[in-house]
C-alpha cells in the first residue's frame, strides 16, 4: 500500500490565546476524494490553511506527499507546492491579469516552456472547466461559478498530485453547484489526483466525497465512509446531517451575566 | 484607587503602542532584508525577479507621474523666485537671488516634493493593492502555488521606485531651474543665459548628490511603509481605505523627518 497523500497527526492549534484545533489527526489516501464538513466555526478553514502550510500549528505534524510541510527547506516547500493546486473560496484570481494569464502564471513561473505551449496547455485547462474562449475576461468580468471554475483550472493547471478546494458550490444556485460536484470527480477520475474539499453543503459532500471527516468545535468528530457518516448513532453527527440546531446550555448565571455585559476575568 | 487604575490603564496602552511600532520596525527590517535576498539569490531560488514586472512598475511609478511634477515643479520654482527676490529686495541684493533658488531646489525642494507626490501616487496604490489582495486571497493563492509574494509583489515595486525616484527628482530639479530662471530674467532684465551660467557655476555636484541621495532613502521609505500597510490590512474594504490613508500619512511624515535628520547629519 502507497503511503498517505496527508498524514495529519495530533495537530493542535492555537488564535492568539484561543485553541481553534484540538488534537486533530486525519490520512487523505492516494486518489481518493476526502471531505472536510463542520458548521461555522469548527476549524475547518483553519485546518485547511495548516495543510497548505500558510500557518504554523502549536504542536502536531502535518506531512504533506511524505514531507513535513513545516520542517523542510524553502526550496523543498516551494517544489513541494508546485504538485499541490489550490482553488480559493472567493477564487482568489489576480484582478489585474486576465484569466489566461491567471491560469498560465505557475507555468510561466516554474517552468521553462515556450509561450506557445503555455497557451495551448492553458486553453486545455480551460477547455476542462468549460470555459473555453474566455481566456481574454477580466476576473471582474466572469459570474460567481465561473470564477470558481477558472479557479479551478489555474490549480490544475501545473497536474497536481493533490488538490485542495475551499468550499466550491458556497454562493452558487443549485445546478451550479452540482456541475462543479460533477467536475472535482471527472477531475479525479482523468488524472487521478487526491482531492481535499473543504465544504458545508451537505449535498455535494455526500455526492462527492469516498470519505468524510466531520469537524466540531476544533475536534474530529468522526472520519468515515459516506454510508458509515449517515447511518452515524452519534447525535452531534445527526445534528449536523439534519440540520437540528443543538440545544443550548441553560446556566442563568452566565446567561445574566452577559446581558450585562461583565467580562470573564480571566480571559485576555 | 481610581487614579491608580488610570494611570496602570495608561501605561498599558502606551506598552502596547511602543510594542507595535517595534515589531513594525522589525517587519520594515525584514522586508527590506528578503527583498534583497530574492534580488540578489531569486535566479539561484528558481524565481528571478522578472525585469518586465520592474518595467511595468516603472512606467507607473516614474513615467506616468511626469506631467503632475512637471507643473509642481514649475510652480515650486516659481515661487521660489517670487518669494526669494520679496526677501532679498528688503537688502537690494535682488540679483544674488539664484544662489538661494539653485541651491534649496537641488538640495530641498525638489526631492521633497517628488517624494511626497510619490507617496501619494503609488505608495498609497501599493498599499491599496496589496490591501486588496490580501482580503481577496490573492497573497495565499500565491504562496500556495510556490510563488514568494515579497519576490512578485514588493520586490519590482521597490527597484523600480529606488530607479525613478532619483530620475523624477532630477526631472524636478531642471524643471523648477528653468522655471525660476524664466521669472527672474524677467523681473531682474537679465538674460536666462546669464541665469543658467550663475547656476551651473554655483552648483556643486555634492548638492545635487544631496538631494539625489535623499529621493533614494525617500523611495525605499515610501515603498517599505506602503508594503506594511497593504500587508496588515484586515477588516474587508473599510480596513483597506483606513490602511491606504495611513499609509500616505506615515510615508509623507516619514519622509519629511529623515530629511531634517539626513541634512541635520550631513550638513553640519
Amino acid at each position: 500500500m502507497t503511503s498517505p497523500a496527508i498524514e495529519v497527526r495530533n495537530l493542535v492549534t492555537h488564535y492568539g490565546s484561543r485553541q481553534i484545533l484540538r488534537n486533530v489527526s486525519l490520512d487523505v489516501n492516494e486518489g481518493e476524494i476526502l471531505v472536510i464538513m463542520g458548521g461555522s466555526g469548527s476549524g475547518k478553514t483553519t485546518l485547511l490553511n495548516h495543510l497548505l502550510g500558510l500557518l504554523t500549528p502549536t504542536s502536531g505534524t502535518v506531512r504533506v506527499l511524505g514531507k513535513d510541510i513545516n520542517a523542510i527547506d524553502p526550496l523543498e516547500l516551494q517544489e513541494l507546492r508546485t504538485r499541490i493546486g489550490v482553488a480559493f473560496q472567493g477564487g482568489a484570481l489576480f484582478s489585474s491579469m486576465t484569466v489566461g494569464e491567471n491560469i498560465a502564471l505557475p507555468l510561466r513561473e516554474h517552468t521553462k516552456l515556450d509561450v506557445t505551449t503555455i497557451g495551448i496547455v492553458t486553453r486545455l485547462k480551460l477547455e476542462v472547466v468549460s470555459l473555453a474562449g474566455f481566456e481574454d475576461l477580466m476576473p471582474s468580468e466572469l459570474s460567481g461559478g465561473m470564477i470558481k471554475r477558472a479557479a479551478l483550472a489555474r490549480a490544475i493547471v501545473m497536474d497536481p498530485r493533490l488538490l485542495f478546494c475551499d468550499e466550491p458550490s458556497a454562493g452558487l444556485d443549485p445546478v451550479v453547484a452540482a456541475s462543479i460536484d460533477d467536475l472535482i470527480l471527472r477531475l479525479r477520475d482523468a488524472m487521478g489526483m487526491s482531492i481535499v474539499v473543504v465544504t458545508h453543503d451537505l449535498e455535494s459532500a455526500f455526492k462527492i466525497a469516498d470519505r468524510i471527516c466531520m469537524l466540531d468545535k476544533g475536534e474530529v468528530l468522526a472520519l468515515d465512509t459516506v454510508d458509515a457518516i449517515r447511518t452515524s448513532p452519534n447525535e452531534r453527527i445527526q445534528n449536523l446531517l439534519n440540520r437540528r440546531t443543538e440545544e443550548a446550555e441553560i446556566d442563568p448565571d452566565a446567561y445574566l451575566k452577559r446581558l450585562l455585559g461583565e467580562k470573564k476575568k480571566d480571559r485576555i | 484607587m481610581r487614579a491608580v487604575a488610570r494611570i496602570v490603564d495608561a501605561l498599558d496602552r502606551l506598552g502596547r503602542y511602543v510594542s507595535r511600532g517595534v515589531s513594525e520596525f522589525g517587519f520594515a527590517a525584514a522586508l527590506v532584508g528578503e527583498s534583497l535576498f530574492w534580488l540578489v539569490m531569486g535566479r539561484a531560488r528558481r524565481q528571478p525577479v522578472r525585469l518586465s514586472a520592474i518595467f511595468a512598475q516603472a512606467m507607473d511609478i516614474g513615467i506616468a507621474a511626469v506631467p503632475i511634477i512637471t507643473m509642481l515643479a514649475a510652480t515650486i520654482g516659481m515661487m521660489l523666485a517670487i518669494q526669494g527676490i520679496y526677501t532679498l529686495r528688503t537688502f537690494g541684493a535682488e540679483s544674488r537671488v539664484t544662489l538661494g533658488i539653485a541651491l534649496s531646489t537641488v538640495r530641498e525642494f525638489s526631492p521633497l516634493i517628488t517624494g511626497i507626490l510619490v507617496a501619494g501616487r503609488s505608495g498609497s496604490a501599493l498599499a491599496a493593492r496589496l490591501g486588496t489582495m490580501r482580503i481577496n486571497q490573492e497573497i495565499d493563492s500565491l504562496t500556495v502555488m510556490g510563488i514568494s509574494p515579497v519576490r512578485f509583489l514588493v520586490v519590482p515595486a521597490l527597484v523600480a521606485m529606488v530607479v525613478m525616484l532619483p530620475l523624477l527628482t532630477l526631472w524636478a530639479d531642471l524643471v523648477a531651474l528653468v522655471a525660476a530662471g524664466l521669472y527672474v530674467s524677467a523681473e531682474l532684465q537679465t538674460s536666462l543665459a546669464a541665469y543658467v551660467d550663475e547656476v551651473i557655476t554655483l552648483l556643486k555636484l555634492n548638492d545635487l548628490l544631496h538631494g539625489l541621495a535623499k529621493s533614494c532613502i525617500f523611495a525605499v521609505l515610501v515603498t517599505v511603509v506602503g508594503v506594511i500597510n497593504g500587508a496588515s490590512v484586515t477588516g474587508g474594504a473599510e480596513g483597506v481605505g483606513r490602511m491606504t490613508t495611513r499609509s500616505v500619512v506615515h510615508a509623507i511624515s516619514a519622509i519629511v523627518i529623515t530629511d531634517m535628520v539626513f541634512a541635520f547629519m550631513v550638513t553640519r
